[in-house]
C-alpha cells in the first residue's frame, strides 16, 4: 500500500510540472495548448534519440530537450497562437488540437508507431527507503520536477520577470502602457511552459514507453490538473497533479489499471460538474 | 422571375435526384463506400454543427454519442436478436439519453471547459469499453453474417448507400427544420450573448440541452448505421476522438454554423482523405490524419469562416 | 396596486452598500425616471428588479406578484425588461434576426415573429438596416436596436439604462420621438438618464439616487433646484439653492 503511495507521489510530481507548464501558458495567456502532451512526446523523443544514436544518457540531456522545446513553443506562438489569441474558441481549440495531431502523425510518420523504451539509463533499478519501494528513475524524475516546480515558483512570484508576466495576465493594455510589451512575454510564456513539459519528457524516458501517441493522454491528465487546481493557479496545478497521480495510482491498484485513466476522468468531470472553479480558482 | 426559394428548392430536387441516379451510373463498391462516408460524416458534422456552430459549444467528445448507437445497435442485434431497424431508433434514444443526464452539468461549463469535459467523456466511455466484458471488451461485437434487409447485411453497397440517403435527407431535413425555426434563432442568441438573451425571457438551459439531446440523437443514429454497415463495434473504432475529430472538421472546413457547410466540408475532406490513403498506400493511416491536421491549422489561422466564408465573401450577400 | 413595488430592497457587496433600503413604486403608464452621480447603484437597482442579481433583502413585486430573485428569463416573460447600458447585441446576427429573438417570446413562429420584429423596427427607425449585421452598428444603432429587441418581447414595463447616453443632440432627438411612440403605445418607462433633456422632456416624476440611497422624489422641475440634488452632483460649496 505504501508502495502504491509513493509510485502515486512520484508520478504526481512529475505530472505537477507538466501540468504546470500548461497553467503558465493558460494562466497568462488564456490559452489553452491542447499541443501540450505532444511537446512532451517531443522532449521523450528527443532524450530517446540522443541516447541511442550518441550514447548520450537522459540525466546529460534533458537541458537539450528544454532548449528544443523552447524553440518549438516560440515557433508555435508565432506561427499559430499569435493569430488566433483573440478568436472566439472553437478556433483556439482546433488550432492547438491541430497542431497536436500534426506533431503526433510527423512522429507517427518519421519515428514509427513502435514502442521504444531506453534499456540502460545511468539511473535505473528500484530502491527501498523506510520499506516502502520505488524506482529510482521515477524518484530522480520527480525529484527535478519539484526542483524545477520550485523555480518556476521563484520566477513567477519573486522576481521582476514574473511581475511581468503577471502584469499581462491581468491588464494587458495597462502592462503595455507601463513598458512591458506583451508580445515578448507571450513568447517566453511559451518558451518556458514548453522547456518545462521538455524536462519531464526527457527524464521520463528513463522509465516510460516513447511511442508517437503518448502524448494524448498526458494532455488530459495535465488539464484534469490544472482544472483541478484552477484556473491561473500555479499551485493548484502543481496540487492538482499529485493529486491526480496518488488517485490513479490508487485505482489501478483497487479496481484495475487499465481503468485507472477511467477513474481521473471520471473525476474530473465531476469536479467540472461540482466545482469548476477547481480548488484555488478564480472565477 | 423566379422566386429565391423555389429557385433553392429546384436545386435541392435536382441535386437528390443526382444522387439517387448515382449508384446506376457509377460501377464498383468503392466509390459509393467512399458516397457512404461522404454522407455519414456529411450528417455527423450536420448533427455536431447543432451544438457547435448554432449553440456555440465545441464538443470534441461526439463520439460518445456516436459509439453508443453502435454498441446499443450491435448489442441488441447480436446478444437479442432484435432487428438494427429497431435497434437504431433504440440505440439513437441511448444516445440522447446519455445527452439528457450529462447535459445539466456539463452545458453550463464555458467553453475551453465544455470542450475538455466532452473529451474526458469520450475516452472514459472508450476505456470502460474496453474493459467490459459484457460489450465484448476490447475485441467488441461482431454482426452474423445473415444477409438480409431484416439484419442490415447485404453483400452489395447499393442499398446501404439507399439506407445512408434516406438517412441523410432526414438529418437535413430534421436540423433544417430546428434552425430555421424558433429554436434556431434561440440557439444563435445564446451563441452569441447568453445573458443577454437570458434577459430576453430565452429558457437558455433548456433550449441548450435540447439542441444537445438532438445533436446526440441523430449521432447515435448514424452509430448505429455505422456499426451494422461494417459489421462490427470496438472501442477503437467508435469511441475513437478522430472520429470527434473528424466531426468537427468537416463542419468547420465547409462553415460552422451554416446549414450547407458540414455537407460540403464532407463532400471535400471525406474523398481527399480516401485518395490520399490509397495513393500513399503502405503508409496507412498515417498520411490523410496529416493531412487532416494541416487542414485544421491552415484553416483556423487562416480562415476560421470555413469554404463558405471564402464563397461568401465573392457572392452576393443574402437577405436573412 | 402599483405596477411595480420596490420595498426596502437592498443590495450588498461584501460592506458595500450598493442599494441601501431602496422603496418607491412605479405606477402604470407613467414616465418615472432614475437619476444620480455616477455609482449612486442605478444599474445595480435594474439588476436586482429583473434577476441580473439577487438582492441582499427587501422585496420587488410586479403587478401585484412577488418576484424578487427570479431568473431574467422569468421575469421577461412576466412582462418586465431592461435595456443595457451598453448594448448588447448579438453581433453576428442582423438586425432583424436580434429583434425576432426578443418577438418569439410572445409569436410562437417565425412568420409572425417576423412581422412582429419588422414593425417594431420601424417604430425605432431601423428598419432600413434590417439585413445588417448588428456588429456593424455604431452606438446610437446597437442603442436603438437594444430598444427594439426589448420592445418586441411585449413588456408592460420597461426599464431603460441610459439609452441616450453618448448620442448628439440630433440622435437624442429622434430617440425622444421613438420614446414618445413607445409610451404611446401604452409601456410604461422607467429611465436611469444622465441627459438632462430625455428627463426633463419625458418623466413626470424623478427619483434620486446617491451612494444606494433614494434622497428626493418630484417632478423634474422641482428636483433640479433641490439642495440635496445639486450637493450630491457637484458637491455641497455649489448647493445655493
Amino acid at each position: 500500500m505504501a508502495d502504491v503511495l509513493a509510485s502515486g507521489l512520484l508520478n504526481g510530481l512529475v505530472y505537477a510540472l507538466i501540468a504546470m507548464g500548461l497553467a503558465l501558458i493558460w494562466g497568462i495567456m488564456d490559452v489553452i495548448n491542447f499541443a501540450h502532451g505532444e511537446f512532451l512526446m517531443i522532449g521523450m523523443y528527443t532524450a530517446f534519440w540522443l541516447y541511442t544514436l550518441f550514447g548520450l544518457d537522459p540525466v546529460s540531456t534533458f537541458p537539450v530537450a528544454m532548449i528544443v522545446l523552447a524553440f518549438i513553443g516560440f515557433g508555435t506562438y508565432h506561427l499559430i497562437i499569435r493569430h488566433i489569441m483573440t478568436g472566439p474558441p472553437i478556433v483556439q481549440i482546433l488550432a492547438t488540437f491541430g497542431l497536436s495531431l500534426l506533431l503526433r502523425q510527423l512522429a507517427f510518420l518519421f519515428f514509427s508507431p513502435n514502442y521504444r523504451s531506453l534499456p540502460h539509463t545511468l539511473v535505473h533499478g528500484s530502491l527501498r527507503v523506510a520499506g516502502v519501494q520505488f524506482g529510482l528513475p521515477q524518484a530522480v524524475t520527480a525529484a527535478a520536477a519539484l526542483v524545477a516546480a520550485a523555480a518556476l515558483f521563484y520566477a513567477i512570484y519573486r522576481t521582476r520577470w514574473g511581475l511581468a508576466l503577471l502584469t499581462v495576465a491581468e491588464d494587458r493594455e495597462t502592462a503595455s502602457l507601463m513598458g512591458v510589451d506583451p508580445g515578448r512575454v507571450n513568447a517566453q510564456v511559451w518558451m518556458v511552459g514548453s522547456a518545462a513539459v521538455g524536462l519531464a519528457g526527457a527524464l521520463m524516458t528513463m522509465f516510460f514507453y516513447v511511442f508517437p501517441g503518448v502524448g494524448f493522454n498526458f494532455s488530459l491528465l495535465a488539464f484534469v490538473a490544472v482544472s483541478l487546481g484552477g484556473f491561473g493557479s500555479m499551485l493548484g496545478a502543481f496540487i492538482g497533479g499529485v493529486i491526480i497521480g496518488l488517485v490513479q495510482s490508487l485505482a489501478g491498484f483497487y479496481l484495475d489499471p487499465a481503468l485507472q485513466n477511467a477513474v481521473v476522468f471520471g473525476m474530473f468531470l465531476l469536479v467540472l460538474w461540482l466545482r469548476p472553479q477547481g480548488l484555488f480558482g478564480r472565477w | 422571375m423566379v422566386s429565391a426559394r423555389a429557385r433553392n428548392l429546384a436545386l435541392l430536387g435536382a441535386l437528390v435526384a443526382l444522387l439517387i441516379a448515382f449508384p446506376f451510373v457509377v460501377r464498383g463498391a468503392y466509390p459509393k463506400q467512399v458516397a457512404i462516408l461522404v454522407l455519414l460524416y456529411g450528417a455527423l458534422g450536420s448533427a455536431w454543427n447543432v451544438v457547435g456552430g448554432y449553440v456555440g459549444r465545441i464538443s470534441l467528445g461526439h463520439a460518445a454519442f456516436f459509439g453508443i448507437g453502435a454498441y446499443v445497435t450491435m448489442w441488441l442485434m447480436t446478444a437479442q436478436h432484435i432487428t438494427p431497424w429497431i435497434g437504431m431508433a433504440v440505440g439513437s434514444l441511448g444516445a440522447a439519453g446519455l445527452a439528457l443526464l450529462i447535459g445539466w452539468p456539463t452545458l453550463r461549463l464555458k467553453g475551453h471547459y465544455f470542450a475538455m469535459a466532452t473529451i474526458a467523456l469520450g475516452e472514459v466511455l472508450r476505456i470502460v469499453f474496453n474493459d467490459w466484458a459484457f460489450v465484448g471488451g476490447a475485441s467488441g461485437l461482431e454482426a452474423p453474417i445473415h444477409v438480409s434487409w431484416a439484419t442490415l447485411t447485404f453483400r452489395s453497397q447499393t442499398p446501404y448507400y439507399f439506407i445512408a440517403l434516406a438517412f441523410a435527407v432526414l438529418t437535413a431535413g430534421l436540423v433544417a427544420f430546428y434552425v430555421e425555426g424558433k429554436a434556431g434563432y434561440y440557439w444563435q442568441a445564446i451563441r452569441g450573448d447568453e445573458s443577454a438573451a437570458a434577459s430576453l425571457g430565452v429558457d437558455t438551459a433548456r433550449y441548450k440541452m435540447n439542441g444537445l439531446v438532438l445533436s446526440a440523437g441523430v449521432t447515435g443514429l448514424w452509430g448505429g448505421f455505422f456499426a451494422v454497415h461494417v459489421g462490427f463495434v470496438n472501442p477503437d473504432s467508435v469511441f475513437d476522438i478522430l472520429i470527434s475529430v473528424q466531426m468537427v472538421l468537416v463542419a468547420v472546413l465547409g462553415g460552422i454554423g451554416s446549414l450547407v457547410g458540414p455537407w460540403l466540408g464532407a463532400l471535400i475532406l471525406l474523398p481527399l482523405g480516401e485518395l490520399t490513403r490509397v495513393a500513399l498506400g503502405g503508409s496507412g493511416r498515417g498520411v490523410d490524419l496529416l493531412l487532416y491536421a494541416l487542414v485544421i491549422v491552415l484553416i483556423t489561422v487562416l480562415q476560421p469562416g470555413g469554404i463558405l466564408a471564402l464563397w461568401r465573401r465573392h457572392g452576393t450577400p443574402r437577405g436573412s | 396596486m402599483a405596477l411595480l413595488e420596490v420595498r426596502d430592497l437592498t443590495k450588498a457587496f461584501g460592506g458595500l452598500l450598493a442599494n441601501d433600503h431602496l422603496s418607491f413604486d412605479v405606477e402604470e403608464g407613467e414616465v418615472l425616471a432614475l437619476i444620480g452621480p455616477n455609482g449612486a447603484g442605478k444599474t445595480t437597482l435594474f439588476n436586482c428588479i429583473t434577476g441580473q442579481s439577487r438582492p441582499t433583502s427587501g422585496t420587488v413585486a410586479f403587478h401585484g406578484r412577488d418576484i424578487t430573485g427570479r431568473a431574467p428569463s422569468a421575469t421577461a416573460r412576466a412582462g418586465l425588461m431592461r435595456t443595457f447600458q451598453i448594448p448588447r447585441s448579438f453581433t453576428q446576427m442582423s438586425v432583424l434576426d436580434n429583434v425576432m429573438v426578443g418577438a418569439l417570446l410572445w409569436e410562437r413562429r417565425v412568420g409572425p415573429a417576423r412581422e412582429r420584429a419588422s414593425s417594431v423596427l420601424e417604430m425605432v427607425g431601423l428598419e432600413d438596416r434590417r439585413y445588417v449585421p448588428a456588429g456593424s452598428l455604431n452606438v446610437a444603432g446597437r442603442k436603438r436596436l437594444g430598444l427594439a429587441r426589448a420592445l418586441a418581447t411585449r413588456p408592460t414595463l420597461l426599464l431603460l439604462d441610459e439609452v441616450a447616453g453618448g448620442l448628439n443632440p440630433t440622435e437624442v432627438e429622434a430617440l425622444l420621438q421613438v420614446l414618445d411612440r413607445i409610451h404611446g403605445s401604452g409601456v410604461t418607462l422607467v429611465l436611469v438618464e444622465h441627459v438632462l433633456e430625455v428627463v426633463m422632456r419625458m418623466a413626470r416624476r424623478v427619483l434620486v439616487l446617491d451612494y444606494g440611497r433614494l434622497i428626493a422624489e418630484g417632478a423634474p422641475g422641482d428636483i433640479v433646484h433641490d439642495d440635496r440634488v445639486i450637493e450630491a452632483y457637484l458637491g455641497r460649496r455649489h448647493a445655493a439653492g
